[in-house]
């Protein structure tokens, strides 16, 4: 019957993904939650701070990059630090000083938020 | 006309007279007539102007005025899918100055340029110079208040404004109100209008009679389509608590650059096609970034929209047409 033979090919088509799934092996952790060096990147990409939460050391400087085709900022919530407008592939960077958790916005697009925690 | 259209457009008024409504397909039209809302759609392009049952004789002598809608230029931008969105625009006042009955005005819902630079409004001011309606009401889109909280933009176009750039005025019988809802944005949140504006625009209302024909123009849309994209304006529901009492409220926004429309009540929304380029439909891509489409098919997800205004009946007729062409030229008195 059609309306199996349909079944039968999406059933095969997920057992098919499930096996690349289990070879590839569990997504590989990013280093979100590690104090990581002194120079720290965050990529803006599809309207998203990636990560969205970054964990660096005192006196890291972390880097904002544009890879969207329409123009993003990166500003700090409490005022502590406001990039200029980044249009695509321009960067903004900031070297965070004092231990904290900096949250911060696209105040163009302001659904779009991150955070910068330093230790 | 050809057969084929006409075949279109009596199907079309066939299932209005039918059901009152026509949901199939894609917004052609919609009709204010008395306090009711008649919407007349038709799968695909907008081939002609179809009116209510009984406004039929209107269609012929066409609107008391009329105005155009166009959105979204974003003059600077030079990406895919669209690396000249001037001659774009270019094609828009062109469509708008071919019309058969000339708009009294033009409003441009935002987004004027891409990065609020004086050259990229130096562009859009040469293109606009050349529309046969020289009145252009502006409000600004955040790309147009990037950098400077928007000076720029009030010193250009929003002469006479109050705060950011919020203003109203009357013509014909109906009053506009043209919002702001770019300006001191929140953290996670959308759209924002503020205490301030807000207090004004219910002021501005107070006192009018509740029969006056309201138009409320911003660029983010003032209902909320998606949240996740920011497709909303988070205090929109007090500023439309202040027009409930009227017979008739029409509210047009863009910044989403696609076509949408919902009416609540006797309030009917609508946002415009861009002039530049298409964003995808709400949660159908990764983000909210340009849709990126075949060159030979850009134009028909450009446009303009043009609103007419029909005194016998109280009516408010909006019309959308692609750039392509197709369409535009059979809208003045075709379908009733």
């Amino acid at each position: 019957m059609k309306r199996n033979g349909v079944w039968v090919a999406s059933f095969t088509a997920s057992v098919v993904i499930a096996i690349v799934l289990l070879v590839a092996g569990p997504p590989s952790v990013t280093a979100n939650d590690q104090p990581s060096a002194a120079a720290a990147e965050v990529k803006i990409d599809n309207f998203v701070f990636g990560p969205q939460t970054i964990t660096v050391s005192v006196g890291s400087t972390v880097t904002w990059t544009n890879k969207d085709d329409i123009p993003h900022t990166s500003v700090s919530t409490d005022g502590v630090f406001k990039s200029k407008v980044l249009d695509t592939d321009e960067q903004f960077s900031y070297t965070f000083t004092k231990p904290g958790t900096y949250p911060y916005y696209c105040t163009i697009h302001p659904k779009m938020t991150g955070k910068v925690v330093v230790q | 006309m050809t057969d084929k259209k006409q075949d279109l457009i009596d199907q079309k008024l066939q299932d209005l007279n039918n059901d009152g409504v026509d949901r199939r397909g894609f917004l052609k039209c919609m009709a204010w007539a008395g306090t009711g809302l008649v919407w007349t759609m038709s799968g695909g392009i907008p081939t002609s102007r179809a009116f209510a049952k009984g406004h039929g004789k209107d269609a012929g002598k066409g609107g008391d005025f009329s105005f155009v809608q166009i959105s979204d230029s974003h003059i600077g931008f030079s990406k895919p899918a669209n690396p000249d969105v001037t001659a774009t625009l270019q094609t828009a006042i062109n469509k708008i100055n071919a019309m058969p009955q000339k708009p009294d005005f033009i409003i441009h819902t935002g987004d004027l340029s891409q990065l609020s630079k004086p050259s990229e409004f130096d562009t859009l001011d040469q293109v606009l110079k050349g529309a046969s309606a020289k009145q252009v009401y502006y409000v600004p889109g955040e790309h147009d208040m990037l950098s400077d909280n928007g000076e720029q933009f009030l010193q250009r176009y929003g002469k006479g404004t109050k705060g950011t750039g919020w203003y109203s005025f009357d013509q014909k019988g109906v009053h506009f109100v043209g919002l702001v809802n770019v300006a001191n944005l929140k953290a996670g949140g959308m759209g924002s209008l503020g205490h301030e504006q807000l207090e004004w625009l219910e002021d501005d209302l107070k006192g009018r009679s509740a029969s006056t024909p309201i138009v409320l123009f911003a660029h983010i849309p003032l209902w909320t389509i998606y949240p996740d994209w920011g497709w909303g304006t988070d205090d929109s529901e007090q500023a439309l608590s202040y027009v409930k009492r009227f017979g008739s409220v029409t509210v047009l926004n863009g910044h989403i650059h696609q076509i949408m429309q919902k009416v609540e009540g006797k309030v009917s929304f609508h946002t415009a096609m861009s002039t530049a380029f298409p964003q995808p439909a709400p949660g159908t891509a990764p983000s909210a970034g340009p849709m990126k489409v075949p060159a030979d098919q850009l134009q028909r997800v450009l446009g303009i929209t043009d609103v007419n205004y029909l005194v016998s009946g109280r009516s408010l007729a909006v019309v959308d047409s692609p750039l392509d062409g197709s369409g535009s030229s059979s809208a003045g008195s075709g379908g009733s």
